[in-house]
This record gives structure tokens, sequence and C-alpha cells, in this order.
């Protein structure tokens, strides 16, 4: 297949899963923060199109799950009970693309819930809250890879462009910022941080530290290209024409970084998905009960919940298409890019 | 008959060898295993176990010492209770005060004086005989102020100290300076000290210096069913059978059952149980309900066992510290409603205490709306009200206290103080205590049906204990409090408002409400009162107090739960700290052969 071709492919496949997490609200049959107090740690329950007598339903239904006599977490299938799944359901507000007040769910039920994902320790429904956590999560990487990008397209084409003390001092402080023990520099930033933060702050409090942290590397390349085209012919032209430094940088140098960005971009944003997944994680991240990928997974640091609720993993398992496709997008981006851009007839050109 | 002679010599020469080693008698069997005739032993009741074997027990950390009077830490203190012994202790099954070191004890009529007399023969774990100058140098040092020794606050009455002196080589008289509720209960847990080691350090003013884990197993000595055999650090502590034990059980055979005690030091609670179930160690407790329920689940040759009740109390509480210019505006706003007792009696009807019992505990606990936990028998006031969760009271409450709702786009609701401002506060609460997270985050999902945005934060115990008693900075904390006796003067600093655990305000020079005076007095009176029921008619008073006022939201309290393999016998957990080895003496391993093979 031909590099654009692959390119649109892995283009679509991307956009469709964020267009999912983007209207969260319309996917998911409910509020991903109400807890549900009688039924915690239900397993996944499974859609049926064929009854226990061997009939074929054409609308898909679960079986509602009762709890084993004599125990607290253990459910099974209730066959008598067949809860139909209802299409395009009214059921909790939410704000589709964040703004458009709703109420109309993909899927939903009357009575008894239909949790696709199992539920948590508090009854919440495990499929809701990966959805609504993806939103967090992945915003929060583009957020902090576009932080990223901004502050080494700056550092680095000014570094690059004007050459010099400025090169030398820029340079030697982006690997200064490399060297540095990264983990542990967002724990100890985040510990000044002050204790109570709402879920809003607490969210752009990580964005810019994430955002912060990863200059260096897209700093380093940029300068790379900026390097090579201030020496091109055509700038040279521009320069003798009396063009000023802005203009150059706008018009002829900084176009040449475009590439070199891209790539980065989706190189850098499925890493600092993980990096907030990490924090979150550790419960340095977004608080309850606000969801987010690292919240979901905090609860396996338990041994019990480790051993005893299997689909406690699942958030980490939502991960690897949206990685996929980052990675996927990243290596055609390159081999779409890579032809038309001077870095190669140079050698050394990228640092 | 060819047999003998396929062994070639020099096995047979061992074999030999080893056979006269193993006829002479071992180390343990030095004293006799049978009581002496001028011995006064104490005989306990129950079932007669088996001698031998080895009993291992996960340890959630390293002990930091096995001095007494250095132990802060309750590592530390698990250790030393086994490897010590006291005058008078409590029965962690009854509840109820048994003789020990003392064979008798006699209070006088005006209650002031107590006069202990010591059994017959006791001897320390290193062979020398404990006798009344032993008791007298033991309270002088817990006494010294500059020993500071933790058990010296106990030992305070009043602001005086209780005096000990001499009858004769047995007989020992403490003299009290005012009456004192507690009576001999005072006596449990302050180990008698061994002169002959701790005389000379003393009067150098080294005592803080010795008894480290590092100390040489001869250097050390206690009167408890264990000592000192060897230290590995950051892997584990071996103990050995004390020879010198001074109880026996009903046969008269000397306990301890076991030969060796060894607690392994693991890192936190899930490494106790991945111990346990790999049968590495013999018994565990206290378990977390989750924990719990994984290891009935996968039972495999052990026990689990519900205690019932225990005496550890969760609560939540509101900063009502007095905080003067030092409080931000931010602060000094928010504990305009958290004075107000009104919102603190809405907030109690809002929390919804079965769910806690049921989704924190699964169930293995009780809910709680006051100080005295179930698992205390004896003390707690019947007559308390257990209203069940309502919102609508909390509703109605809250209007009386001048709050009001104003409603958002969204029909979600926001209550507003009386300057119409938003209630929104912060909850702490331990971030290694996973119960307590959960309990938070319900109690924050609870208040967001009342409008009330709640914040939950996770925070490293220490520095947590820093906020609410140092610092002073913060909203709301949830917290819990396990009770060491179920005497209610255990946790005398959680009621007297200049204690140091009376957490919404401690250690307060005068009382600030007109109530915490009152619970002051009825402490002060139960105190000197000399009957149970005057005691108890006081204490169910204070009680009533603090329900009415909800300066701590009760929440729930956990059951004690424990497990054992199936090998080891006289396993009865109680709910009373050391939940399994109060009885180590009597824990006897069943079968030898399941143990050797470890």
């Amino acid at each position: 297949m031909s590099a654009p071709r692959t390119f649109v492919k892995w283009l679509v496949t991307l956009g469709s899963l964020h267009a999912i997490v983007v209207c969260a609200g319309f996917f998911t049959p409910y509020d991903p923060i109400e807890q549900d107090r009688k039924n915690p740690y239900f397993p996944p329950m499974r859609l049926h199109l064929v009854d226990e007598q061997g009939r074929l339903h054409l609308r898909p239904f679960v079986y509602a799950l009762k709890l084993r006599a004599g125990t607290f977490d253990q459910y099974e299938p209730d066959t008598s009970q067949s809860v139909p799944v209802k299409f395009f359901k009214s059921g909790a507000r939410y704000r589709l693309l964040g703004f458009v007040p709703s109420r109309i769910h993909l899927f939903g039920s009357e009575g008894t819930r239909i949790c696709l994902l199992g539920t948590d320790a508090y009854g919440r429904d495990q499929f809701s809250r990966l959805l609504y956590g993806g939103q967090i999560s992945l915003l929060a990487g583009i957020l902090g890879a576009g932080c990223t990008l901004s502050i080494g397209l700056c550092v680095g084409a000014a570094a690059g462009y004007f050459g010099g003390w400025r090169d030398n001092a820029l340079m030697r402080a982006a690997e200064v910022f490399l060297a540095l023990p990264w983990l542990y520099l967002l724990f100890a930033l985040r510990a000044f941080l002050p204790l109570s933060v709402s879920p809003l702050k607490a969210f752009f409090l990580i964005v810019a530290v994430i955002g912060a942290v990863g200059w260096a590397r897209p700093a380093r390349l940029v300068r790379g290209v900026v390097l090579s085209a201030k020496e091109r012919d055509f700038v040279r032209a521009a320069r003798g024409f009396g063009a000023s430094d802005f203009y150059l940088l706008r018009r002829h140098i900084l176009p040449e970084t475009s590439s070199v960005l891209l790539t980065q971009a989706a190189i850098l944003i499925p890493q600092f998905v993980l990096a907030e997944m990490t924090l979150s994680f550790l419960g340095l991240g977004v608080p309850e009960p606000t969801p987010s990928w690292g919240n979901l997974l905090s609860s396996l640091q338990q041994y019990s919940v480790l051993v005893s609720y299997w689909w406690m993993y699942i958030p980490a398992m939502a991960m690897v298409p949206f990685f996929l496709g980052y990675l996927g997008l990243a290596s055609s981006l390159q081999e779409r890019l890579e032809p038309y851009k001077i870095e190669r007839r140079i050698p050394g050109g990228l640092a | 008959m060819n047999n003998r002679r396929a062994i070639p010599f020099y096995r047979r020469i061992f074999l030999a060898l080893s056979a006269v080693f193993l006829l002479l008698p071992g180390p343990g069997t030095a004293y006799p295993q049978q009581k002496l005739p001028k011995e006064e032993l104490l005989v306990l009741p129950g079932e007669v176990g088996k001698t031998g074997g080895r009993l291992v027990v996960a340890l959630r950390g390293e002990p930091k010492t096995l001095n007494p009077l250095i132990a802060a830490d309750t590592r530390s203190r698990e250790v030393i209770g086994i490897m010590q012994a006291d005058l008078v202790h409590i029965n962690r099954a009854t509840q109820l005060t048994e003789s020990a070191l003392a064979k008798s004890w006699k209070i006088s009529a005006d209650g002031l004086q107590y006069t202990v007399v010591l059994r017959q023969g006791l001897k320390f774990s290193d062979g020398q005989p404990l006798d009344a100058d032993d008791v007298l140098f033991t309270f002088r040092v817990y006494l010294d102020e500059s020993v500071h020794a933790p058990q010296r606050d106990l030992l305070i009455i009043g602001g005086k100290p209780i005096t000990v002196r001499k009858l004769d080589a047995r007989t020992v008289v403490f003299q009290l300076p005012e009456t004192y509720g507690v009576g001999e209960r005072l006596f449990d847990g302050l180990a008698i000290l061994p002169r002959h080691l701790l005389e000379k350090p003393y009067q150098e003013g080294k005592l803080g210096q010795i008894g480290t884990l590092a100390t040489a197993a001869n250097q050390w000595a206690g009167l408890g069913p264990f000592r000192l055999k060897e230290y590995v650090a950051g892997q584990r502590l071996v103990l050995e059978r004390n020879p010198y034990y001074w109880k026996t059980d009903v046969k008269g055979n000397r306990l301890p059952y076991a030969d060796e005690l060894a607690f392994l030091f693991v890192p936190n609670a899930d490494a106790q149980v991945l111990k346990f179930q790999s049968g590495e160690t013999d018994v565990i407790a206290p378990l977390g309900a989750e924990n719990f329920s994984v290891l009935s689940r996968q039972q495999r040759g052990y026990t689990m066992t519900d205690a019932g009740p225990g005496l550890e109390y969760n609560f939540l509480f509101f900063n009502l510290n007095d905080l003067g210019e030092k409080a931000s505006a931010e602060l000094a706003r928010k504990q305009k409603w958290f004075r107000e007792v009104k919102f603190r009696q809405a907030v109690s009807a809002a929390v919804d205490r079965e769910a806690i019992v049921r989704l924190v505990y699964q169930g293995r606990g009780t809910p709680l709306w006051g100080l005295v936990a179930p698992g205390n028998r004896r003390w707690g006031n019947q007559r308390l009200a257990h209203p069940p969760r309502s919102l609508e009271r909390a509703r109605t409450l809250l209007k009386e206290g001048g709050f009001s709702w104003s409603n958002g786009a969204d029909g979600e609701s926001t209550l507003l103080d009386s300057d119409r401002k938003p209630v929104e506060f912060s909850i702490l609460t331990s971030s290694s205590n996973a119960d307590r997270a959960k309990m938070a985050t319900l109690i924050q999902d609870d208040f967001k049906q009342l409008g009330i945005r709640a914040q939950v934060v996770p925070l490293e115990f220490r520095s947590l204990l820093d906020r609410v008693t140092q610092t002073k900075e913060y909203d709301a904390c949830v917290m819990g409090i396990a009770s060491f006796d179920a005497d209610p003067n255990s946790d005398i600093n959680v009621w007297l408002s200049s204690g140091g655990t009376h957490l919404w305000n401690p250690s307060q020079a005068h009382p600030a409400t007109a109530w915490e005076a009152e619970i002051d007095r009825l402490f002060g009176e139960q105190m000197s009162a000399r009957t149970f029921e005057q005691r108890k008619k006081l204490y169910d008073r204070a009680q009533e107090i603090l329900a009415e006022n909800q300066p701590m939201i009760f929440l729930a309290s956990p059951d004690i739960l424990a497990g054992a393999k199936n090998s080891v016998g006289n396993f009865h957990p109680a709910v009373l700290e050391p939940y399994v080895l109060w009885n180590v003496e009597q824990l006897y391993v069943k079968s030898g052969q399941e143990n050797a093979t470890r």
C-alpha cells in the first residue's frame, strides 16, 4: 500500500476512536460518577441474542446478575430475568461536545443496569468511566504535546536561527532537561502544588507539568532543521532582498519544520497519555470521583482487587488501539513527508 | 546383615556421633520443663498443646527497638509485648484483669493504696531472679523525667506521680495521689525491667542507647514467653522459648509450647497476605475485609476467622480549632459552617453508614454512632439513638442552620451558606489506608446529594497527622483510632479538651465550648468514682453529649479478621491488640512434620 493510503487509514482509525471518546456522553449509558451501592464489583455482562431455550431474539439482551448466597461480590447470571437493550434511550443528562445538552444515550435499559465492562468498588459503570476517562487522558496527552511542541519550536527556532551564544545557552539548557530524572521531578513538582484542587485545576496542572517536561528533544530536532534551512539559496535570496528575521522564519524556515513537528506530535501524544496515567495511578492526577485511565487503574494497587476482579484491567487494554494508531500515524507521516525534505541532503542535519 | 557393611566407616562414625548429640539435652531443656517445688507458676486453662516447633508471623515493617523505655511505634510494642511481662494483665479474651507477675493484689478502702505480692521463684529469661527491687527500679525509671519514657504519663495522676515502696522481697506498695477509676488495669503493659542489666546504663544516662535490635542475645532479658535469639536486618527477628517462663498448662507443662517465634519483616498488608497464602507464615491478623475474602475464597490448609467487632472506630471530623489571626480568610469562612452544630448533625444524618459497612468492610463491620466501638462489651451506651440515614432530615437541619440551595442549569443544586457562598471543602485521608479512602469517596457522594462539593485529598499519614495536630491547615479529615483497652480511660486523650488526640481541637488550654467543659467534668468525676455503675453512668452521659454535638461523625467499626494454618493449635483471635499473639505462649504446632520441612 502506498504511503498516502496508509496515512489515511491510520487517520480514519484514530479519528473514529477519538470521536467515540469525545462523544462519551452519547455512547455510554450512565453517568460515570453515579454510584450504585447495592452492586459493587459486577463482572462484565455478556450481550446475548440467543436465550437459554435456544430462541433467537432480534433485540440483544443481557441476563440480570444475582448475588451468590453468602458472598459479597460473587455474582451469577439470573437466566430467568433477561434485560433487553433499548437503543437511543433517554437517561442521565450530559453535554455533547461539552456544550449541547442532551439526555439521549446510544443504549440503555429499563430497571436493571447494563454494565458491559462490569462495575467498580462503588458500583459505578466501568464502561462509562472508561470512555469518560479517555476524555481526560487523551486531552491531557494532546494538550501536553501541544505545549511541548510550541516550546520546542520556539526554543529550537531561536537557537538554530540566531546561533552563537544563544544557540549554546539554549542547547545546553535542553541537555540539562534531558538529563533530569523526570518521574521524580514530577512527584516533587506535584507535591509543591496546593493540596486540594478542583478536578479542572488538577487537569490543567497535569497538562502544564507534562507539557513543560518534554520540550528538549523536539527543540533539538527543530534546531537541526532550521540550521540547514537558513543556509538554503531561497532563504539567502530572500534575505538579500531585505526580508526581516521574523518574515524569513515565518515564511521560509518554519514551514520546513512541519514534518518533524507532526511526527513528533504523533510520538509524544501517547507518551504523554502514559505520563498522565502514571501520575493518576499514583494519586497525583485528577482526583476522585472524576475518571481518568490512570485513576481507573489505581485500584489495582490493592492485591485483593488484582486477584479478584479481572475486569479492572480493561482500562489498561483500552490504550492499546490508541497507541497503535498514533505510532502507525507517526511512521506513515514520516514516510509521506520525508522525501521532500532537505535534512537528508545535509549530513548530520538532524541532531 | 550386609547392610551394615554398605555404610562406609566414616558415615558410621558420623551417625554414632549424631546419636550422642541427639541424646544430650538441648539448651532449651536445661531448665526443668515441669514446675519446681518452690515456684508459684500461673496455670492457664485451655487445650493442652504439643511442645516444639516454630511459629512464623509477618510483621508490617521492622520494629525500631526492643527497649520498652523508648518504644513508640506499634511494631516495637508488639514484639516487646511478647518479650516482657507486666504485674497485672488484661485478658484479651475476657477484657478483664488477671494476675500476672503479681500473684495477688489488694486495694485499700480509700482506693489509694495497692499492695502487690509477686509470685515466688520468678526469673528473667537469662536466669536472674526477680524481686521487689526490680519492680522499684522499673517504676523509678519510668517516672524519671530525664528518661522520657512513654509510660510516664500513665503514672502521673492529677499532676502527681505514683509512689512505690517495698515492704519485703516480694511485696510492693503503690501509693496513688488520688483515686483512679481504672484500678489495677493501670499495670497492664508496664513491663517489669531487669535491674541487673539496666542499672548501670541508667546511672550513666545511656538507657536510650541499649536494647537495640543489634543487642547480643545474652545482653537482653525479659519476663515474657520468648527471648531474643537472632536478628537479621531487613529480614527477620527470631525469638526462642524463655525456659524460665512462669506459666504452665493444666498438665503442668511449662509454657510456651513453641520453641521459636520468628517475625518476618514485610513492607505492607498485601505482602503479609502473600506470605500467608504461600504458607511461609502461620498466623495473620489483622486483615482487611477484601484480603480476608480473597484468602477465604482460596482456602488451602488454613482457617479464616471473623473474631467479631473490634475496638477501632472510624470517624469524620471538622477543623474546629480556634486559630485566631493565623487562620486564612478562606478557612475562617469554612469554620463558620463547621462550628454550626446543625451542620454537623446534618452531615451525620446524610452519611450512609450501611453502605460503608457493605462496600468498605464487605459486611464485616458495624455502623457506628458513638465513640464506643461495638467490640467494647461493657461500656457502650445502649440508649444512644441510631438514626438511619435521612437526606430529608439533613436538609431540614441545614435549613434550620441558615443554609439554602441554588439550582444550576443542569439540575444539580448547590448548598449555599448564609452569605450565599457555595459550601465546598476538602476531606483529608491517609493515602496508605485504602479503607478510609473508600469511606471518604462514599461520603463525598453523600455530600453531593446535599449540594456540598467535597474534594478527597489522600495524604501520606505523617503529613496528615502534622496538619491535623500541628499546623491545623485542613478542613475535614477521615481518621480511625483503635483503642488498646476496653476501659474508656484508654481513650482519655480523645475525650478531654486538653488531650493531644482531641482531634477536632487538640490540646486546649481551656475548654472551648460548654459541652467540652461538661465532658471534661464528667471524666474527672468518673476517674475518682469507685464502682463500675457510677463510672458507667457518667460515661453514658458523656457519650450522649458527644452524640448531640457531633464533633466527630462516627462512621463504622471493622470486625477483627484473622487467619491461621490448620496446624496451629489454640488459635483464638481476640478483638484487643495483639489480636492473635495475645496467647502466644499457648499457640502450638500440631504436626511437627509439616513445619520441619519448611
